[in-house]
């Protein structure tokens, strides 16, 4: 509970900083780090020796054919592999300096510094405001005013605000396909996370739909650290400021996206955004 | 040529399929055939109970086989028209053995391959003809006649009768005789002035009576314990001997009211005996009834359609709302209807939180492996096991350790004097016996319910920062709710029908008292009570008229149907109202 009140005070504080040092270079180059990072499912390897640091305020794509791990490195961030039976990791994840798996870390606390956006949208059945504050409420926020305010910036912030201001109270399975996405992101960011993680948020969704999602991401970036999983190139190429790229369970190249796409260092990374394999 | 054969080659495959489609939809329809003709019976039969049906008065030929005890003249309702060979009735007049070599004889074999048809028709009184149902042939018939006067008259003992009223005999002994122009609104007055002192009668013997009784009997109880503490200390205390003095002083006192009531009760009970009406059967024997036991008449042949339906509703509704008379041969079946009822509210109320936390600890708790694999194949024989058995059970564990244990700690003074309180049947042991028959179908409803809820969304709950148990018991359990209602429909479809186990741990043919009723602390519910399901086989199969019981089994089985369907139509408005409120929740 301390740390939501922590960053929303921060808030206007962070808007500050961010427009006093555009170029970002104030901020952590290794916010989430992986470092000689082993995972197991079973006795199934599925990530080898990932060395990866991913910037504060920055989108870093994961890109790769199925099956690379780049969703499992995902999910290893906010942890949510422990619902999976049989899973082992070996190495270090750091965020923000601190230990993911550190004894002291309990989950429940890291996950709400960290919001998450699935693939498929998965609002719940409650109306429209009961979504958005779902974080809050489990969190023990009970204050009518906190949680008014919080269903508007985030919905604010998700650019979905206009579309649903008038009906809060419907239930939110009468949103369209991409609203229910972006009012998924909203659920995220009313925890007031600092790191988002998108699981292939756009797959389900239509050109527009994409369109708007990804001007949202564009805008998040300002305040959260985005890690965006995707298999349409040219999402990681028109979204993310830096992007990895897996095989197999490696981390084959990292780097700023316009490298990685005009002048990749690996001959299999070119021929992968090229698309001549995956 | 191309488009022919591609044409053939999708065609060929459908017709060997549509074979089984064929078959299953026969299936289908059979099986609705089957439960529609079944409902349509019971509708039909069940309904006809009450509808008011035209008296048909026949003359039978002299000594021929349909008379009985000289009478030549009948009146009833005809039940149903049916053929029977002379031989199956030679067999069952026991005659063919005995007079064997003289039917030969006489060449009546051939004849007896000949058919007879004849009337069954319920000709009442009970106390004159010793059956309500006699069978009269055919050709026996002189004459049939439908006589405008005659009555069928609801009696307090014996069941229905049809005569002709011919006149009133008052207290005072003055008259009014069917000559007379005021004869039959004087018969309509005195028999409503009776049924008024009739429910009177019924006042103060339950709602004032009652309570005096119940008083006394738990006073004599205290003053009986109190005496066998003194047999076996020697003497009392002071404290108890005053005791004893203050018991025996209110017991007098009760007894006084008591008795005052019963006399009140006893003077209307005499007039509605002095009161009495003369009739005339329809052979013209006489015979009289006292207006007390006259219930309610009606004139059978006189009633327009409307007034059929009335008397149908008026029928209908004292079967539902009254209760039973004549070791439930006649009148109504209210406590039975209660009954049910209560029982399958304690049983859903018992069935569904049990079920639920069973399931949700087996789906999201416990760790999948051969344990839980086994506990789950065996909630699933559980659902298998003969519901005889858990009768069993629950008399053993419910009855006589928990209602024992419950007497011993509570009720001590009871149980000693061999009178226990929960340590015999009684409702709330039957409902909890019933919601253990019923756990199965609840558990396995819900876990299939939670197992739907997509992972998707448990995720989302994760993630936005809640506990296991916070993702349960917002987002699971009300996603799960309308299959967790399923469950309970299916329970109480179950329970509301079940009788074998309940005839041992609390189900009576008569039980004095409903479960709920005035006296503190107004829900008794160690109670005795009565079931419609025990009801249908006590009536049916244990009653000493069997076949006037018939149509009383079909409206009784009416009203049993359509008590599960009432419960379980509102659980399922239930059910659709929570699913609309999440709908799109399991896409």
């Amino acid at each position: 509970m301390n740390d939501s009140t922590e960053t929303l005070q921060q808030t206007p504080e962070i808007t500050r900083k961010e427009m006093d040092n555009p170029d970002k270079t104030d901020f952590r180059q290794d916010y989430i780090s992986f470092r000689n990072y082993n995972f197991y499912y079973g006795a199934t390897q599925v990530l080898f020796e990932v060395n990866l640091d991913i910037p504060e305020r920055q989108v870093t794509a994961l890109i790769g054919p199925s099956g690379c791990g780049k969703s499992t490195l995902l999910r290893n961030i906010n942890r949510m592999n422990d619902l999976v039976d049989g899973i082992r990791h070996e190495g270090e994840l750091l965020i923000d300096g601190t230990s993911a798996y550190d004894p002291t870390v309990e989950v429940i606390s890291l996950r709400k510094r960290i919001g998450m956006v699935f693939q498929k949208s998965n609002p719940f059945a409650k109306s429209i405001y009961e979504n958005v504050v779902y974080g809050l409420r489990v969190a023990g926020r009970k204050k009518k005013s906190t949680l008014d305010e919080a269903v508007e910036t985030s919905l604010r912030r998700a650019a979905l605000w206009d579309e649903v201001k008038d009906r809060l109270g419907e239930s939110a399975f009468g949103l369209s396909g991409g609203q229910m996405q972006r009012l998924c992101i909203a659920r995220a960011i009313a925890n007031n996370p600092e790191i988002i993680l998108m699981d292939e948020p756009c797959s389900a969704l239509d050109p527009v739909a994409t369109g708007k999602i990804e001007d949202l991401i564009h805008d998040l970036k300002k305040e959260y650290t985005i890690v965006i999983v995707t298999h349409n190139m040219q999402q990681a190429a028109r979204v993310s400021d830096r992007t990895a790229f897996f095989y197999l369970g490696k981390l084959i190249e990292y780097d700023e996206t316009e490298k990685m796409f005009m002048n990749p260092a690996q001959k299999q990374t070119e021929d992968y955004v090229r698309g001549r394999f995956g | 040529m191309e488009n022919n054969a591609s044409s053939t080659s999708t065609k060929s495959p459908a017709p060997k399929g549509e074979i089984w489609v064929w078959f299953t939809s026969l299936g289908l329809v059979l099986g609705l055939a089957m439960v529609l003709f079944l409902f349509g019976l019971i509708l039909m039969r069940g309904f006809s109970f009450f509808w008011p049906v035209p008296v048909v008065q026949l003359e039978l030929k002299e000594d021929s086989e349909s008379v009985f005890r000289g009478n030549t003249s009948f009146a009833g309702v005809i039940a149903s028209t049916q053929e029977r060979s002379l031989q199956e009735i030679a067999v069952e007049e026991e005659i063919l053995l005995e007079e064997e070599e003289e039917v030969e004889a006489d060449g009546i074999l051939g004849q007896a391959l000949q058919t007879i048809s004849e009337y069954r028709v319920f000709v009442g009184s009970r106390d004159r003809y010793g059956q309500s149902f006699r069978y009269f042939r055919h050709n026996d018939i002189l004459e049939r006649s439908f006589p405008e006067d005659i009555i069928r008259a609801e009696r307090r003992v014996e069941g229905d009768a049809f005569f002709f009223p011919q006149r009133i005999q008052f207290q005072d002994g003055s008259e009014v005789t069917r000559e007379d122009a005021i004869f039959e609104d004087e018969l309509d007055r005195v028999v409503k002035e009776a049924r008024s002192r009739r429910s009177q009668i019924n006042r103060i013997d339950r709602r004032e009576i009652g309570p005096i009784n119940l008083e006394i009997r738990q006073l004599t109880m205290d003053l009986r314990y109190l005496n066998r503490i003194e047999r076996s200390e020697g003497e009392l205390t002071e404290a108890q001997q005053a005791e004893r003095e203050r018991l025996t002083g209110r017991i007098a006192k009760l007894n006084e009211q008591f008795e005052l009531l019963r006399d009140q009760a006893d003077e209307l009970r005499e007039t509605n005996q002095s009161i009495r009406v003369f009739y005339e059967y329809a052979d013209g024997t006489n015979g009289q009834i006292a207006i007390g036991d006259l219930f309610r008449f009606y004139y059978p042949n006189r009633l327009g359609f409307l007034q059929r339906v009335q008397v149908a509703g008026i029928q209908f509704w004292e079967f539902v709302s009254g209760y039973p008379r004549e070791a439930n041969m006649s009148g109504g079946i209210f406590p039975a209807i209660f009954g049910t009822f209560v029982m399958t509210l304690i049983m859903s109320i018992a069935v569904t939180p049990f079920g639920v936390i069973t399931a949700i600890y087996l789906r999201e708790y416990a760790v999948q492996g051969p344990l839980v694999r086994a506990v789950r194949i065996a909630i699933n024989n559980l659902a298998g096991v003969p519901s005889i058995v858990f009768g069993v059970f629950g008399l053993g564990f419910f009855v006589y350790i928990m209602g024992g244990t419950i007497d011993s700690l509570f009720f001590s003074q009871a149980q000693e004097l061999g009178t226990p309180t929960f340590g015999t049947g009684g409702i709330l042991w039957a409902g909890l016996t019933l919601a253990l028959l019923n756990l199965p179908v609840v558990i396995v409803a819900t876990e299939e319910s939670i197992s739907a809820v997509p992972r998707g969304v448990r995720e989302g709950s994760l993630a936005c920062g809640a506990s296991k148990w916070q993702t349960i018991q917002r987002l699971v359990i009300p996603a799960s709710l309308p299959g967790i209602l399923t469950g309970m429909i299916l329970a109480m479809a179950r329970g509301a029908g079940e009788v074998a186990p309940l005839m041992l741990v609390g189900v009576v043919a008569l039980a004095p008292n409903l479960p709920v009723d005035g006296t503190f602390p107004f829900v008794h519910l160690e109670r005795k009570f009565m079931h419609l399901g025990f009801h249908i086989y006590d009536v049916g199969f244990q009653s000493p008229d069997s076949e006037a019981a018939i149509p009383t089994v079909f409206a009784t089985t009416l009203i049993l149907i359509a008590l599960i369907v009432v419960l379980n139509l509102s659980a399922i408005l239930l059910r659709n109202h929570i699913r609309k409120k999440h709908k799109g929740s399991a896409f």
